[in-house]
């Protein structure tokens, strides 16, 4: 093995994390930084070509390569894991950017309790009140800690939005429900297309609060604190799964790269795959030396690093504990261990469909642009009569429908899916449907967590990292619930006929749900229920952060990136402002 | 080498089919005569014919518009399995391989490729005969060969909609039967306007568009 000259840190992954602590630790310091991306080089010109339904969204360009590693996946420990030969309910991003080049870049903030979930939880409900088998439990952080980095998180990306609560006062048109923010949207919300002002009407008629979907879609031309201009939304309808053209959605390529090029202390390799974080005792503390990883050639090399930052997405990062023997792995028997544990997916609900008279012009859109409900979320709504915990978010969003994934949605009165008939029905509805979904929170459950497979392996020969998961009575009768209200919302909306999501059973590989799968290495106030404290700083190895949804002890209804972002603002800050002034446990 | 193998469609059935050659360099064939050869890249002759006319049973012509012939879908399911889909390049494909239920998705052995090829054996002479004839051996298909019903069926509606330097949706037919304008740069002015009123700018397909020399990433 290649032994590479030493670095003073090296991050591993090169998208939203790993590149805004780039980007913040390269022009705040003069250390020397590496950052490793196992996937290729990318950059906005690398888009021009994007606007092609088949090649990235059908065949899914952007997206890992599973023939190289994929995920294995059970219902239960009782079962042996099938590998996840294609993608599906997931889209983890390849190539610099990561998943944060084709997401949507919806971001809204996590509400305030999730943060201290199992508390306020107990406090209101009693302890009998939790799912059997529910591993729910607070952050070790509050949302109001929180509120000055998602500020800059905001302030970054250009979040587009309208405001629902400042500092306390409920403003109208804004999402009432959401935690206080300091300011208003750096920029105002995207326009409504036709679709989602049918659902913004159809909600206030109804009594509901809809406010526009918070995103990173620019509604304006704007210039980010870091001096990075980016120009207004085109609404062209190609934003999930493909790179924007135009640079007006938030990507780290857009957003953090050009920054991060100035400074001539960071450097980033692509091709890089890496396999374990080296660790050893020294001194009675335990200590990360730095990473091993294949190069694009095969080479194996060793890059030794003071700090190590793992920034490779939930799964990944978890992987890397696993095999590196970094921290103790999660044993859901014997109930001990941490690596792997609290194993959640964002629930999304395919809610309903509408099947209109009036054609939808439903191809314009952007990822972000819709309009959303927060009525049905977390616990702001009485759950006196209903049997389950938490909520989600319902909307009509406007991502630009495009004719490979959306022809053949049809009412349940067209029986057939193919010839004549059914060429007919599709072309008469291809404008006229559209779904009212949900983003629901997934609890987290002592048997839904991530080891290693003992079957399968990857292109190098490490084991697949193991999903056991599946959804419980608790997501089966939110989606029943939010299905329910689905229906009346689109029935509000003028629909002529309604076609309600089938129930909930087990988790479905072949149906995308989000790329937002979280858990793994999550954090937490002491290292008994935790891997990282809340600065993402590994309990038992301080100079190893572990960063992003991995830390999140459960989803929330809300996307994460915007939070992830937030705790990498302060991580950033504690590493600068504490750590390289005195190395040690920050928490 | 294999000898090569046409294509032959008749020129009223086609009105120009824009062909990407797989050394990616476009051009776009227009019947002069009574009809056009396209030469093929996976299929020989027979099996084309034989994709074609169930192609076009799936998505018929008819008078709702034109299907699945005009838009050159046998050439872009042609195309598709020449390149690395049909040969599964991006799939998980390590054993060993077992059965599983529904919602663990595909997890057989054979590729696109092979799938056509098991498929094609229980087609033979297909385009020869009469449309409802061809129904009833679908209807067949499906029930006992879904898997390769399934893709052919998912396989034809692609080429019906998917820019047309994939080899389907010749002319944006596809496209112009449902509406879809293709990669229109903006719809900014546009957006929050035509509330219920169907607007429809012309299509335009990518290369022009962009005016850059586009990359295929299924030839490679």
């Amino acid at each position: 093995m290649r032994l590479l000259p030493a670095v003073d840190v090296v991050i591993v992954g090169g998208g939203w994390a790993g590149l805004l602590m780039a980007k913040e630790l390269g022009s705040r310091t003069s250390l020397s930084i590496v950052v490793l991306e196992r996937g290729e080089p990318r950059k906005t010109e690398d888009y021009a070509d994007s606007m092609d339904e088949l090649d990235y969204s059908i065949r899914l360009r952007m997206m890992q390569d599973l023939s190289q590693e994929t995920v294995a996946l059970r219902y239960s420990r009782k079962q042996r894991a099938l590998p996840l030969r294609q993608h599906g309910s997931f889209l983890p991003g390849a190539g610099v950017g990561g998943a944060g080049e084709h997401w949507n870049a919806t971001v809204p903030r996590f509400q305030p309790d999730i943060f201290e979930l199992r508390s306020r939880t107990i406090a209101k409900y009693g302890a009998s009140a939790l799912p059997e088998d529910c591993a729910m439990q607070d952050w070790g952080i509050t949302y109001d800690e929180l509120e000055p980095y998602y500020t800059r998180a905001d302030l970054m990306l250009g979040s587009c939005g309208k405001a629902g609560n400042i500092r306390g006062k409920l403003m109208d048109g804004g999402n009432i429900f959401e935690g206080w923010r300091s300011a208003e949207y750096p920029n105002p919300a995207t326009k409504v297309p036709y679709f989602s002002a049918l659902f913004q009407d159809a909600a206030r008629s109804l009594g509901y609060h809809p406010y526009p979907n918070p995103g990173a879609t620019l509604s304006r031309a704007y210039t980010n604190p870091d001096g990075i201009a980016r120009g207004a939304c085109a609404y062209c309808g190609f934003c999930d799964r493909f790179g924007c053209m135009i640079g007006a959605k938030a990507q780290p390529t857009n957003t953090l790269l050009p920054v991060i090029q100035k400074h001539k202390n960071v450097s980033l390799r692509t091709g890089a795959w890496v396999r374990r974080v080296i660790h050893d005792n020294a001194g009675g503390r335990r200590k990360a030396r730095g990473v091993t990883y294949v190069t694009a050639s095969g080479q194996e090399v060793f890059q030794p690093a003071d700090v190590v930052l793992l920034c490779s997405w939930t799964l990944s990062n978890t992987k890397l504990l696993l095999l590196s023997g970094a921290g103790d792995a999660y044993d859901p028997v014997i109930g001990k261990g941490t690596v792997g544990r609290n194993l959640t997916h964002q629930l999304q609900i395919p809610s309903a469909v509408g099947f209109f008279e009036q054609p939808l012009n439903r191809f314009m859109g952007s990822g972000a642009a819709g309009i959303v409900i927060s009525d049905f979320d977390g616990d702001v709504f009485d759950h006196s009569k209903v049997r389950f915990l938490r909520g989600g978010t319902i909307y009509a969003m406007s991502f630009g429908y495009r004719p490979i994934a959306s022809f053949g949605v049809l009412p349940a009165s067209v029986k057939t899916r193919w010839g004549s008939e059914w060429k007919k029905a599709s072309l008469h509805y291809y404008d006229r449907a559209g779904r009212i979904t949900s983003s629901s929170e997934h609890l987290p459950y002592k048997s839904n967590y991530m080891d290693l497979d003992p079957t399968y392996k990857d292109r190098l020969g490490d084991p697949l990292l193991r999903l056991t998961l599946d959804w419980r009575e608790n997501e089966r009768r939110m989606a029943e619930f939010i299905t329910a209200k689905c229906v009346e919302l689109t029935r509000a909306m003028g629909a002529k006929e309604v076609l309600p999501a089938a129930p909930l059973e087990h988790y479905d590989t072949t149906r995308y749900q989000s790329t937002h799968l979280q858990g793994g290495a999550i954090m937490g106030a002491t290292p008994e229920e935790s891997v990282v404290n809340t600065y993402f700083q590994h309990w038992q190895i301080e100079n190893l952060f572990v960063l992003g949804g991995s830390a999140f002890p459960q989803s929330a209804s809300a996307n994460p990136t915007l939070t992830l972002l937030a705790l990498a603002f302060r991580s950033a800050d504690a590493i600068v402002d504490r750590y390289l002034k005195a190395p040690g446990p920050l928490a | 080498m294999r000898r090569r193998h046409f294509l032959t469609l008749s020129a009223a059935s086609l009105g120009g089919v824009l062909v990407f050659s797989l050394d990616r360099r476009g051009s776009l064939l227009r019947a002069q005569d009574k009809s056009v050869r396209i030469p093929l890249r996976y299929f020989d002759e027979p099996q084309a014919r034989i994709i074609a006319a169930a192609a076009s049973r799936i998505f018929p012509s008819d008078d709702s518009g034109p299907g699945a012939r005009e838009a050159g879908v046998a050439i872009y399911i042609d195309r598709q399995l020449a390149g690395s889909y049909g040969r599964d390049r991006y799939r998980y494909t390590k054993g060993p391989f077992e059965d599983a239920p529904i919602e663990f998705g595909y997890q057989g052995k054979a590729t696109p490729r092979e799938i056509y090829l098991d498929g094609l054996k229980d087609l033979k002479g297909f385009d020869r005969l009469a449309p409802d004839e061809q129904d009833k051996i679908l209807q067949r298909t499906e029930r006992d060969s879904p898997l390769f019903f399934d893709l052919l069926r998912q396989n034809t509606i692609e080429g019906m909609f998917c820019d047309p330097m994939h080899g389907g949706n010749a002319d944006m037919i596809g496209w112009q039967l449902v509406g879809f304008p293709g990669p229109r740069m903006s719809n900014y002015d546009d957006i929050d306007k035509h509330y219920g009123k169907a607007f429809r700018p012309k299509p335009v397909s990518l290369a022009p568009t962009t005016g850059t020399k586009l990359r295929l990433r299924e030839v490679s």
